[in-house]
């Protein structure tokens, strides 16, 4: 026992020596959660908008103030033919047009009807759709306005109320992801070129010759940086809750416990990709790249599961991340307990235990 | 004439001072030892003589030229041998020798031929296409040293070039590097082990940073009465504070 | 100069051997392009409602079958009361409540107005509001069904008084509105970003770490020829990546660049010395793989989360702006999608690629005057 504490002690005296190494560890998911939680944010805003009124009057220019008005709205100028709107749209230096048609007030007196062009930039899709429904809104407001004096029948109103998430937050949103991404790629690049580092220079061969059991070498590897992770982890938190404002609503400890259980399953990977690899280089390929992209983009951090092809969706289910965010944002978020996430639990220890069993076995296969 | 000439040369690290105000001469064609336990600061000295660390204070010249001043100049002249053998080891030997042989200057044609000559020299004909991953420690070691000279530098700085390798194979070493002295290649070499001293015209012995003697070995035996050059050695080194 | 050449031939014989490199270089590209882009998709659709229908009537009836009808809804389930409702959203079997109040279909026969409550689970942000603008609509379609079945029954209301603004809406440069067309760029910037940036991060602080670097060092040979032997096979590996990215794309998703596909080289170009660029300053100050690979990770989040690419950077606070600004793929992204989508031309993106390119060399400067022949 006291051989593997003083095991132990060697690696974390080894790992503080390097303090350039350390504040990396420890400072690169501070600055990234304050940089992503901040300004990560799919709110659609400053909606450059120009405008094409060949005969302005009284309907239009109070329509197109009402636009210059609204605090989502940049209206950039006036523009005198569709060629310039177009000119514009490709330049990309306006997301959205509004075209009137000639003689819009006189139109609306003497046939009560007129017509209206918005004209969207939808190369992205949302912020095209979002500012078509929100100008829409405006005319919607502006058409109410002028019916003031009829009552108007059926008029149902939609009250609208957002769940968990009533301000539309986008830190709701990412946080749990963006706290996934980070402490898998930490974790699994930590262990895997650490150990390959040590394979390279050919020190680990002697801590496998030696007495200690291949299991043992291999947990009193993990321990170090199992807690720099859990360090991580404790601030990542902290900043979430006390400086990004994402609430944690349901139990502090199983929250805890959930985050503790992912970052031990991120180690464990990292030291199943150092028995596959024989290179620092290819560790880093491995879990810098191998697993950054499924992680951004299968793990439901930024794009929905459940809209996916089924083939990507069962591939999801391989993605820890995956099952990680889902259980945080059930705790944080939703404020639900333990027997919710029973599930996602379930699968973290199934994958670690999994992930765990595998290393070992290479590592004797390697011995052998 | 004196291919190498150094007065006070000193480095620091913050508060510690590897190498301690080191004065010596190195003259042309013979081969200097330069001795001491590990840590004492040989690395570190050779570094500075080969324009890749930056001396603290104190002078120095290597082929005449300034090694503050005119470091990249001196690396015109000179080969450079290191501790762990730097070559590259997803390289063939034969891309090796090509690489190193067009980074000192010579063509094509002039590389092909030289590498047949050495290749067949060292007898390592059927070596060409090994990756120098696959090759023997001893092996490695000859190659490293055959690249270092291949350009027939006026100096070549060795540090450490026996690490690791039996008696058998050191000696053998030797050989090459006689060899290279007598074709008139100064070789400025540091080693801690005592008994390849013997080999060399002079050595100078370092410890903590200091240059405590620098005689031939001859010399140095009768001073200190002692039977070869370990002896020599110990007798100076009990007054060692640093150990690595 | 004549070094160059045997420092080039070096950096590509060790890169052609090693597979994991080859692997990366060749395969990875197809993969990315192949399977990532069919995950995006923001569309909505099979939105789960779960409807609490206290009111009973005809009216409420309609709305619901109307709800039903939609190709965006599936009612998922008719629930008695809101806390059984609410359920639905803790089990995520339900996207969205519609609860109907009870007097529902009386107030709309006496007074012309009542009201409905929709509760949109917002755990996932955007689907939550997608789902709640989009039933919204249905229940204003709703209401104008209605009214425009009165006018007609009842020719009450003169058209004078009822002004009817039509509204033509036109969705340019992705009628489809496929997200999937809007994020192919990004993944091809993506793969370029990584490849290039990881790949000259590792290698200096690779060598560095085995030695090689002093025997460099010792030798004659320039840091200027040094660093350039180091970024050009880098460069020519980013062109090829290119290139299988903009096959795969047009293979694949039918996708062609509107713009000139010239172009399209140019600007990635520039991007590619930019990133390599930055990834042989931050190999130049690390002394082991894991500082550097750190490092690298570290920029390369950050350049791809506040670049616009995936959040737009006028919807980010003011400091993240500037950041953004300081960040060539921004830039990268952003051009890059207009010669795809907009088929901008070379007048239009000649001044971002050309902050990318001061970029470029400000990095690659940085790159050769960082790295230290003697310490």
């Amino acid at each position: 026992m006291s051989q593997f504490n003083a095991f132990v002690q060697k690696e974390f005296y080894h790992i503080f020596r390097d303090k350039r190494t350390l504040l990396i560890i420890l400072g690169m998911p501070i600055v990234q959660m304050l940089l992503f939680g901040f300004a990560m944010n799919m709110e659609v805003t400053h909606i450059r908008t120009a405008v094409f009124d060949p005969s302005p009057d009284q309907s239009t220019t109070q329509i197109t103030r009402r636009i210059e008005a609204n605090p989502y709205f940049d209206v950039v100028g006036q523009v005198h033919s569709e060629e310039e709107v177009n000119n514009l749209m490709r330049q990309g230096a306006i997301d959205l047009a509004v075209i009137y048609e000639s003689g819009f007030h006189r139109n609306i007196v003497h046939s009560g009807e007129a017509q209206i062009q918005f004209i969207a930039d939808a190369s992205d899709p949302n912020r095209g759709t979002v500012a078509t429904n929100y100008v829409t809104g405006i005319l919607a407001g502006y058409q109410q306005e002028m019916m003031q004096l009829q009552t108007i029948p059926f008029h149902i109103n939609p009250e609208t109320r957002m769940l968990y998430n009533p301000q539309m937050e986008s830190a709701y949103l990412f946080v749990p992801g963006i706290m996934g991404l980070i402490l898998m790629i930490i974790c699994t690049m930590m262990t895997s070129v650490s150990i390959v580092r040590e394979q390279e220079q050919g020190t680990m061969e002697v801590l496998l010759a030696s007495p200690l059991k291949p299991v043992t070498v291999l947990m009193a590897k993990t321990i170090p940086y199992t807690v720099l992770s859990a360090i991580n982890v404790a601030s990542i938190l902290l900043l979430s809750f006390f400086v990004l404002n994402v609430p944690i609503r349901g139990n502090f400890l199983l929250l805890l416990f959930v985050c503790l259980l992912y970052i031990l399953l991120s180690l464990t990977l990292g030291l199943l990709i150092s028995t596959l690899v024989k290179k620092q280089l290819d560790a880093v390929l491995v879990s810098g790249i191998g697993l950054m992209m499924p992680t951004l983009v299968l793990s439901g951090m930024i794009f929905p599961i459940g809209n996916m092809p089924l083939v990507l969706q069962w591939s999801s289910y391989f993605v820890p991340a995956r099952w990680f965010i889902t259980a945080v944002r059930k705790i944080m978020i939703e404020g639900q307990g333990i027997m919710t996430v029973l599930p996602e639990i379930g699968i973290l220890l199934g994958m670690t235990v999994f992930l765990a069993v595998l290393s070992i076995l290479n590592t004797k296969k390697r011995l052998a | 004439m004196n291919v190498i000439e150094v007065s006070e040369l000193t480095k620091k690290f913050g508060s510690f001072t590897a190498v301690d105000h080191i004065s010596f001469d190195v003259k042309e064609g013979e081969i200097f030892g330069f001795l001491g336990a590990n840590g004492a600061g040989k690395t570190t000295a050779i570094q500075m003589l080969c324009g890749i660390s930056n001396p603290t204070s104190g002078k120095g010249t290597v082929a005449g030229y300034d090694i503050f001043k005119e470091n990249e100049q001196i690396k015109h002249n000179i080969g450079y041998m290191s501790q762990k053998f730097s070559l590259y080891e997803d390289l063939k030997v034969w891309e090796n020798i090509r690489l190193f042989a067009g980074i000192y200057g010579m063509n094509d044609k002039e590389i092909k031929e030289n590498t047949r000559r050495l290749l067949k020299q060292l007898d390592f004909e059927s070596e060409r296409d090994t990756m120098v991953a696959s090759l023997p420690l001893g092996w490695k070691q000859k190659l490293a040293f055959s690249i270092a000279i291949f350009h027939t530098p006026k100096i070549v700085f060795l540090d450490e070039p026996t690490g690791g390798v039996d008696p058998t194979a050191r000696r053998q070493f030797w050989e090459m590097i006689l060899d290279a002295a007598y074709k008139g290649i100064t070789v400025f070499v540091t080693t801690h082990y005592m008994d390849e001293a013997e080999y060399c015209d002079r050595v100078s012995i370092m410890v903590d940073g200091r240059i405590d003697a620098l005689d031939t070995p001859h010399n140095l035996k009768q001073q200190s009465q002692a039977q070869n050059m370990d002896e020599v050695f110990r007798k100076l080194a009990r007054k060692a504070k640093r150990i690595n | 100069m004549k070094t160059l050449k045997f420092l080039i031939e070096k950096e590509f014989k060790q890169i052609l051997r090693s597979k994991m490199v080859m692997g990366l270089i060749l395969l990875f590209p197809v993969m990315t392009m192949w399977i990532f882009p069919w995950a995006i998709d923001y569309e909505v659709k099979d939105i789960r409602v779960n409807v609490v229908d206290e009111s009973q009537g005809t009216y409420s009836q309609r709305l619901i079958q109307k709800i039903d009808a939609s190709k965006y809804f599936r009612i998922n389930a008719t629930l008695p009361d809101y806390t059984t409702a609410y359920r639905g959203i803790e089990t995520a079997d339900c996207d969205i409540i519609l609860q109907i109040p009870p007097a529902f279909d009386r107030d709309l026969i006496k007074t012309r107005s009542s009201s409905v409550m929709l509760s949109a689970n917002a755990v996932d942000g955007t689907r939550g509001m997608l789902a709640n603008n989009y039933l919204m609509q249905v229940v204003n379609d709703f209401s104008s069904e209605l009214r425009a079945g009165q006018v007609a029954a009842l020719a009450l209301f003169p058209q004078a008084s009822l002004p009817v603004i039509h509204i033509q809406s036109r969705y340019k440069f992705n009628e489809r509105l496929e997200y999937k067309y809007y994020m192919i760029p990004a993944f091809m910037v993506i793969l370029l970003t990584l490849i290039c940036g990881i790949l000259p991060a590792i290698n200096i602080v690779g060598e560095k770490e085995q030695g090689t670097i002093q025997q460099i060092n010792v030798t004659p040979v320039q840091k200027f020829s040094f660093i350039l032997a180091k970024l050009i096979p880098y460069w020519i590996i980013g062109i090829i990546v290119e290139t299988i990215a903009i096959i795969c794309t047009w293979s694949i998703y039918g996708m062609v660049p509107q713009g000139n596909i010239l172009l399209v080289y140019l600007l990635s170009f520039v991007y590619i010395v930019s990133i390599s660029g930055l990834g042989i300053v931050v190999s130049n100050y690390s002394e082991t793989t894991q500082q550097a690979s750190f490092l690298i990770m570290f920029f390369i989040l950050i350049i791809y989360l506040l670049s616009g690419m995936f959040t737009p950077v006028s919807s980010m606070p003011y400091w993240a702006q500037i950041i953004a600004y300081c960040n060539p793929l921004t830039y990268f992204v952003q051009v890059l999608r207009l010669l795809y989508l907009n088929g901008s031309r070379f007048a239009d993106i000649a001044q971002s690629t050309g902050i990318i390119l001061i970029f470029g060399i400000i990095l690659n400067l940085w790159a050769v005057i960082s790295y230290k022949k003697r310490t």
